[in-house]
Order: C-alpha cells, then sequence, then structure tokens
C-alpha cells in the first residue's frame, strides 16, 4: 500500500502545482535574503498588475511572509521538491508550464533580465547570495523523498499488522540469510537509490537459479536488508551482473555439494571512498563495506533468484563466507600492479571481480627469508586445496600478506614471476596424483604410461594473486577454488559504474 | 497510526513476486514396450555406468533408447537440447553423479 498523503499523490492536484505562466518565488521567513527582497517582490507585485506576469510566491515556513503577497503555504514542501529548490529566495519564470528561467539568491542583474523589470530593488546591495531551502535540509531530505517519491517504487508493498514484528516477518517469509535483516522501507529504498544514477526499473542481470530479470530496485531493496550504505550500491549492482555472467555460473557455483560461494574483490579508488578494509583482519568481521557488499549479494540470489540453501543451493558444508565475502585489495602498500589491473583494467577504475571460493586458509611461514624458499612454502599450502593429489581442472587464489610479499618485492621478483614460479611448483609427474599413489585410492584417473608426464595441479592463468592482510604476520591465505573453466565457473570482472 | 508510523509500517518485497506456475504431470506411459526413452547424461564421473545398464534393460523390455548428453553437469541443460528431447522422446531419465 503507498503510504504518501492523496493531495501529493498527482502531480496535477492541490497548491504545490505551479501556475502555468509568471514569475514563481520561494522564501522562508527565516533567511536574511528573503527578508531583503521582500520589497523587491512586491515592486514585481505591483508591476504584475499592468503586465502578463503575473506573481507568486511560495513560503516555506510562514505562510504569512512576506506580508501583503498572499503567499502559497508549502510548508509540507511538496512544491519547493517538485520544482529542486535548493536555495531561497529562487525566482523562477514560467511560460505555458514549462519553466524558463532561474536565478537563486539575489542578484540585480539577473533578477532584472529574468522578469524584464528595471531598476529592481535600488535599495538594495548589488547582490546578496541565498540561503539553504527547506526541502534540502539533510534532516529533512529522505522523509521528503519517501513522501514524494514513492511511486518511483513498483515492488509489492507489504503492510505489517499492527502486533507484527518487522524482524521476524523476513524470518517467517525466508527473505533472511538466518541474520537479521534491515527492513526494507520506502524511505530507507529511496535514500539507498540515491547511491546509483541508474533507473530504478532498469534490468542489472537475469538472476538464477529462478532466471528471474532483477531491477536495480530489487537489489537496492536487499541492499537496504544486508545493512548497506548507499554509497555501496553500485558495487553490489556490479556483483550481481558479474556473478550472473555465464562465464561465473552462479547456478552452478549454487547446486554444487562443494563449500564454495562468491568471494568479492574490490579495486580502484573507491575502496577507500567507501572505507572499505585492506588491511588487518580483512577476511573477517568489523567493517560495514566488506561485511554488507557481499551479504547484499547473497540475499539478491536468495530472494530474487530463489537460490536457497537445500533448494537449488545442495552445499555438503557450505562455508561461513556464503553470508557474504568482500574485501578489497591493498593498492597502496602491494608492490605490485592490482588484480584489476592483471585481468586488463586501468589502475583508476573502480572494478568488483567475483571468484568461486571455498573458505579462506592460513599457510604460516615465519622463517622463509629468501623468495626460493617462501615460494615452495606457498605451493605446498596450494597443493592442499580439495586434496593433494587432485588438480588439472582447478583454479585458486592467494592472498598475500604483507610480510611475505615484502620478500618477494625485496629480492625483485615480480608478481608474474611467483605466479609462474608457483605454476611450476605445483606441477608434479602424474605418478604422484595418479589413483592409488601412496596407499591412497583418490586421485587423478591417469593412464600408467603418463607416469612421467607433468601435470599441473592448476589450469594455467587461474592462479590469481592479490595483495591484502594486516601488516604483522608472516602469513598467506589460500582461497581453494572448483572446476575453472567452461565446465564451472571463471573469475569474472565488472567495473563499478555510478 | 500517523502518515510516518504508518510508512515504517509498510516494506518492500525484497522477492522476485512470482506466482509458481501449475502444471499437471504427463500423462503416464502404462508401459515401455515400443515407446521411445531417452537417457540423459549430464556428463558426471560414472553417469555411463548407470545409464548404460539402464539401456540394456529398457532395450530388453522392448524400449527403444535414445542417448543425449548435457555439455557440462554445472549448468542448466540448454534449452536446444531440452527442446530436442522433448521432440524425440516420451520418457526422460535423466542420471545423476558419481
Amino acid at each position: 500500500m503507498d503510504a504518501a498523503p492523496e493531495i501529493e499523490s498527482s502531480p496535477d492536484a492541490g497548491p504545490s502545482q505551479l501556475p502555468a505562466n509568471g514569475l514563481v518565488a520561494f522564501v522562508k521567513r527565516d533567511c536574511p535574503t528573503c527578508e531583503l527582497v521582500g520589497p523587491v517582490l512586491a515592486e514585481l507585485a505591483a508591476a504584475a498588475k499592468t503586465s502578463a506576469s503575473p506573481l507568486t510566491v511560495y513560503s516555506q515556513d510562514d505562510p504569512s511572509f512576506p506580508e501583503g503577497l498572499h503567499p502559497r503555504d508549502d510548508r509540507e514542501l511538496a512544491a519547493s521538491w517538485r520544482n529542486k529548490i535548493e536555495t531561497v529566495p529562487t525566482l523562477l519564470r514560467l511560460d505555458d508550464g514549462r519553466e524558463t528561467g532561474r536565478v537563486v539568491g539575489w542578484h540585480r542583474a539577473e533578477w532584472q533580465e529574468l522578469t524584464g523589470v528595471t531598476r529592481l530593488g535600488e535599495a538594495l546591495p548589488d547582490s546578496r547570495p541565498g540561503c539553504g531551502s527547506l526541502s534540502v535540509d539533510p534532516a529533512r531530505e529522505s522523509q521528503l523523498r519517501a513522501r514524494f517519491e514513492s511511486g518511483r517504487l513498483s515492488a509489492r508493498r507489504v503492510q505489517l499488522a499492527e502486533l507484527e514484528d518487522e524482524f521476524e516477518l523476513a524470518h517467517e517469509r525466508g527473505w533472511s540469510d538466518g541474520l537479521p535483516v534491515v527492513p526494507p522501507t520506502e524511505r530507507r529504498v529511496l535514500d539507498m537509490l540515491e547511491g546509483t544514477e541508474r533507473d530504478p526499473a532498469e534490468i542489472v542481470a537475469t538472476v538464477p537459479p529462478d532466471l528471474v530479470d532483477c531491477t536495480v530496485e530489487k537489489v537496492a531493496i536487499n541492499a537496504v536488508m544486508a545493512g548497506c550504505r548507499p554509497e555501496y550500491l553500485p558495487v553490489v549492482l556490479a556483483a550481481v551482473e558479474a556473478v550472473c555472467s555465464d562465464e561465473f555460473n552462479m547456478h552452478g557455483v549454487l547446486a554444487t555439494t562443494m563449500g564454495v560461494g562468491p568471494v568479492l574483490i574490490v579495486n580502484g579508488p573507491l575502496r577507500r571512498r567507501i572505507n572499505m578494509n585492506s588491511g588487518v583482519n580483512v577476511l573477517g568481521q568489523g567493517n560495514r563495506a566488506n561485511a554488507t557488499i557481499g551479504r547484499a549479494l547473497q540475499l539478491v540470489i536468495r530472494n530474487v533468484g530463489g537460490g536457497r540453501p537445500d533448494g537449488v543451493d545442495r552445499a555438503t558444508y557450505g562455508n561461513p563466507g556464503k553470508l557474504g565475502l568482500c574485501f578489497a585489495e591493498g593498492e597502496e602498500d602491494s608492490p605490485w600492479q592490482s588484480l584489476a589491473v592483471d585481468r586488463g583494467f586501468d589502475p583508476s577504475a573502480n572494478t568488483v571481480t567475483v571468484f568461486t571460493g571455498e573458505a579462506p586458509r592460513t599457510v604460516v611461514d615465519q622463517l622463509s627469508r629468501e623468495p626460493g624458499s617462501l615460494a615452495r612454502s606457498l605451493a605446498a599450502g596450494l597443493m592442499g586445496v580439495l586434496h593433494p593429489k587432485l588438480g588439472f581442472f582447478m583454479d585458486a587464489m592467494l592472498v598475500i600478506g604483507p610480510e611475505h610479499a615484502r620478500v618477494f618485492a625485496d629480492a625483485g621478483w615480480g608478481k608474474q614471476q611467483l605466479i609462474d614460479r608457483l605454476h611450476e611448483l605445483t606441477t608434479v609427474p602424474a605418478s604422484e596424483m595418479s589413483r592409488g599413489t601412496g596407499g591412497i585410492e583418490e586421485g587423478l584417473p591417469l593412464p600408467a604410461e603418463m607416469a612421467d608426464q607433468p601435470v599441473g595441479k592448476f589450469v594455467p592463468g587461474a592462479l590469481h594473486l592479490v595483495f591484502a592482510g594486516g601488516g604483522a604476520g608472516l602469513f598467506s591465505v589460500v582461497i581453494g577454488g572448483w572446476l575453472n573453466g567452461d565446465a564451472g565457473s571463471r573469475m569474472t570482472t565488472r567495473e563499478i559504474g555510478r | 497510526m500517523n502518515e510516518e508510523q504508518t510508512a515504517t509500517r509498510t516494506i518492500l518485497d525484497p522477492g522476485n513476486e512470482r506466482v509458481p506456475g501449475q502444471r499437471p504431470a504427463a500423462p503416464r506411459l502404462g508401459g515401455i514396450e515400443g515407446r521411445t526413452v531417452g537417457l540423459l547424461d549430464i556428463s558426471k564421473p560414472r553417469g555411463d555406468v548407470f545409464l548404460n545398464t539402464l539401456e540394456a534393460l529398457l532395450t530388453e523390455r522392448g524400449a527403444r533408447v535414445l542417448r543425449y548428453a548435457k555439455p557440462t553437469f554445472t549448468k542448466p541443460a540448454p534449452v536446444d537440447l531440452r527442446q530436442k528431447i522433448a521432440v524425440e522422446c516420451e520418457a526422460v531419465v535423466e542420471a545423476l553423479a558419481d
């Protein structure tokens, strides 16, 4: 049910509708410049008696001001909001219902040009800046947006019964991931939509598994529920697009019994503007942007796409990152180019990259001080992904910590050099991975004649390095992948728009 | 309740607002002799072991068997493949995995 007051629901109704022709002034008593131009408005009203430009005044705070001009009462701020008044006084000219001119504050020359009346306000200074319009007062803006713009939203309204609890409702309707969600009121969703320039009705992606066309508005609703701030919304939108691509294959990521989910890595200057964490406890709790962007994506998959545990989501274990796993790369401190640049983007671009990953696992090496030793350590950690004897079709992400990265950087190793070395070190003779080797039945189904052939654990190009983590600790983290390539999921990057 | 309170007691549906379609089950075949049965391999290891056995059993009972395979088990069957099976078969068995 639309909660907007009836009088404002029609753009043609009520006193907020401006006259089709003439001059319109917006003022408030609590503005010295408006007080100053009071006599000027009286001059214009007098001139209007002999011209075709009637003057209509809207008062935002006191319908008796300016005296003698019979202002229209705009204390509800409907006319001010609809006409995007940011400053008072503002003087508009209208011709046949269209705005043909606008001046803000007091500038004699501009007022004379707009009105066609000469020698206006001769006792006044030449100019004086105006004051802020009450319709853009930060304390009221969100409430006004909800009152006047709820018509922009097309999602079904759910009216809570008198005794119904809005937090319990989300659980009862199956809209929650298990944790409380912020109730998506019209006001909160409209505020969220301020985070993007995109139209609420625009389709972002077709979301699996139900293959539902998902609008910007639906993403915004789920972003509210996840706890996002409006400035995070463009990241969530880009992430939804990325996971719903054929190459990422969100359907398969959901349906697999493996405990994987989308892992989001954010690159570019936006990371800092929205205060994302790339340092201490980067993969843990405590940062709002990290925690809620990944969660919003998962709520979109759940609520719009219909992907729910024990439904299409068949994970045997899952992992805690399926509540949402999102972090920023520590570009400023990294000795190397970023993941986004590796993937062909400009360093100034804002991007989100999605990777199908398991829960993070730490690789400890506190003793290696030269790169050869440390590379062997990290490779040993990477061999454990899924099973030491499985490989060939896999990918993985290595989140390299500052203290480990420094060992390579100090020795002059570039990023690609390290990646190449890790591929070499995780390539082993087929016999080591064959079924039965080491008294373990699990392994690759390799024929005996291939025993001496090298088998790479990871698909070339599918070992990804990201720099992040706290400054103290000779650790890195392995995030194991799933099936790489056309049969499974490929890492996917999308530029974050506005 | 004033306007502001009413607004906070109204929330937006985060879901897809779809109404599930209702379709009746297709008529049962009544028997398999002389019928065309499709066997769909989802391309997981050892799916062929199950389907080969099933093919032998169905053929023994007089059914005509056609074999199909999805390109990968991680993605839904392509629309073309689904339509081909629907046109060519009277029944289909999908093999799961491992």
